[in-house]
């Protein structure tokens, strides 16, 4: 991956690659948010730079029952007892699903997917055929009902032909469905899908049509390369932002995060 | 399946590992094993292997290792689940292989959301023939299998989401404590090992010890003696899942199974040398 560096005397704690920005932008949005729903993987660790840095007070809850995890170090899994041990309480799973983010108690939820469609819908299940897949993905897990009822969804996703598609392999996640009013339709309580963050940019949902559309592009991506990403007409907003570079503070948080991030992958 | 309103054995039986998985799995069974990444009765499913069991109908809301393990011997039939993969780490190639390419035999799925699954078990926990919850809609998983169908509220007209309840002939659990009357006693994260508990005809717990008194710790889960058929006494049982309290879950041995289980004669070689010639937990 190609790494950047902004202009500086000390190039070492200024340089970031483009999973750094995408990690960076996600931390940023969750400032000013209360309470979060956290998956592994990057969800996590721009959750826990969130907090190490602007938003300390942020509540992070994991599905496996852990509200208001404060962990020192990154967690393999969303059961690790670091998440247990740091917790303002732990219950269980039916209450994490049935009271807690079904009761319409989670502010912002955080997914990624294999791949997403341009309204937003995201796969985790196959890819290929459900009955023959070419790949067989883990599966839904929390993901639908994450998405069904936390107040806002923030999608972080890294963006190529083979994640942005025309057509999802399997729906299992759904964003805006097929377009305008398809999730009061269906009886989906949260806004949905309000922010998508890749890393090459981000995308915010159309307010009419719902389709997303390109409103950032991070540093030393250009608008071709986000297009060529994306396999349907990418929609560009015409106020398009550059993305702030990650600062130094980020950066440092960023890289002592990464430093205790649990076993040896 | 129904719930047959008979009492069970008086209380549970102190047993080793292998008398309780012969007296409680047979083949063809519907089997629960639960514990949320914490108290993965790892153990007792690899003891489920040793003894060849057949035909079962595994349930996890997530299967991981031990899952991969079991499915990759041949003892699944069908597997009841809804997040299949390796915790931070990527896939189940022994689950994958299953579904991908019917290796070592083909496997059904029936696969949901977390929440559903969950609900599924609440349901059976509370006596019920279903319950309802606000998911599904606009998914895949929708009509996919005939666990998943919608409800009217009778108060509202609302249309929701209803799942069946879910019995497990048998569902196996790991814990902190037992006492010598078999009373378990469980904390941290406690996932939906009570409700799996009260969804099931048998019940079989491994725990990391027996003791005269159960420990007093805020938040723990006490299932008495009378919910329980077996309790053995399996110290590091999880492995590498872990026991809060007495053992951490080791990182490492999740990243090194990607590799022991990516090829099937790695696998299976690694069975025969971890498992097969195995008679408690094992640490590798």
């Amino acid at each position: 991956m190609t790494s950047l560096s902004t202009t500086g005397s000390d190039t070492s704690a200024r340089t970031f690659d483009r999973d750094d920005m995408m990690i960076v932008a996600a931390s940023r949005a969750l400032v000013g948010r209360r309470v979060c729903f956290v998956g592994i993987g990057l969800p996590s660790t721009a959750a826990n730079l969130a907090r190490a840095t602007y938003a300390p007070d942020l509540v992070l809850i994991y599905e496996s029952g852990t509200v208001g995890a404060k962990p020192s170090r990154l967690p393999l899994s969303i059961g690790d007892g670091e998440l247990a041990a740091t917790a303002d309480t732990v219950v269980s799973v039916p209450e994490i699903f049935n009271y807690w983010l079904q009761g319409g108690r989670i502010e912002v939820g955080f997914l990624g997917a294999a791949q997403m469609d341009r309204f937003a819908n995201l796969n985790s299940t196959v890819i290929g055929d459900y009955d023959h897949p070419t790949v067989r993905l883990p599966g839904a897990g929390g993901a639908p009902e994450i998405a069904a009822s936390c107040q806002e969804v923030i999608v972080l996703i890294r963006q190529s032909p083979r994640t942005f598609v025309e057509r999802l392999d399997f729906r299992t996640t759904v964003g805006f469905g097929d377009g305008p009013g398809d999730r009061e339709r269906l009886g989906l309580r949260g806004s949905g899908p309000t922010l998508v963050i890749t890393d090459l940019g981000v995308l915010r949902p159309d307010p009419v049509t719902c389709e997303l559309t390109l409103s950032a592009l991070h540093p030393g991506v250009e608008l071709d390369e986000a297009r060529a990403a994306t396999p349907w007409e990418l929609a560009v907003a015409p106020d398009l932002a550059r993305t702030d570079p990650p600062s130094e503070v980020e950066l440092r948080a960023l890289r002592a995060l990464l430093a205790t991030r649990g076993g040896s992958s | 399946m129904c719930v047959e309103l008979t009492s069970r054995g008086a209380v549970a039986e102190i047993q080793s590992l292998a008398d309780a998985v012969a007296a409680t799995v047979h083949d063809g069974d519907c089997v629960a094993i639960e514990g949320f990444t914490h108290l993965i009765p790892v153990a007792a499913g690899q003891e489920i292997i040793r003894q060849g069991r057949k035909d079962l109908t595994l349930v996890r809301l997530t299967p991981d290792i031990v899952f991969d393990q079991m499915i990759g011997t041949g003892c699944a039939r069908k597997l009841i689940f809804g997040w299949g993969g390796n915790p931070g780490v990527g896939s189940l190639h022994r689950f994958r292989d299953a579904v991908e390419n019917g290796w070592p035999s083909p496997l059904e799925l029936e696969e949901h959301s977390h929440a559903g699954l969950t609900n599924r078990f609440v349901a059976a926990a509370a006596g019920l023939p279903f319950a309802v919850l606000r998911g599904y809609f606009g998914t895949g998983l929708m009509g996919r299998h005939d666990s998943v169908k919608t409800v009217a509220c009778p108060f509202t007209g609302e249309t929701l989401a209803a799942v069946p309840a879910l019995h497990p002939d048998v569902t196996i659990l790991h814990a902190q404590q037992a006492d010598r009357s078999g009373n378990v006693l469980m904390w941290g994260i406690t996932g939906i090992n009570k409700e799996a508990a009260l969804a099931a005809s048998r019940v079989l717990v491994t725990v990391e010890e027996v003791v005269d008194r159960l420990a007093a710790v805020p938040g723990g889960v006490v299932l008495p003696s009378w919910v329980i058929d077996s309790v053995a006494e399996v110290p590091g049982g999880t492995y590498p899942s872990y026991t809060a309290g007495y053992s951490e879950r080791d990182n490492d041995a999740y990243v090194r199974w990607d590799a022991i289980s990516r090829d099937r004669d790695t696998f299976r070689s690694w069975i025969d040398q971890h498992v097969m010639h195995a008679t408690a937990a094992v640490h590798w």
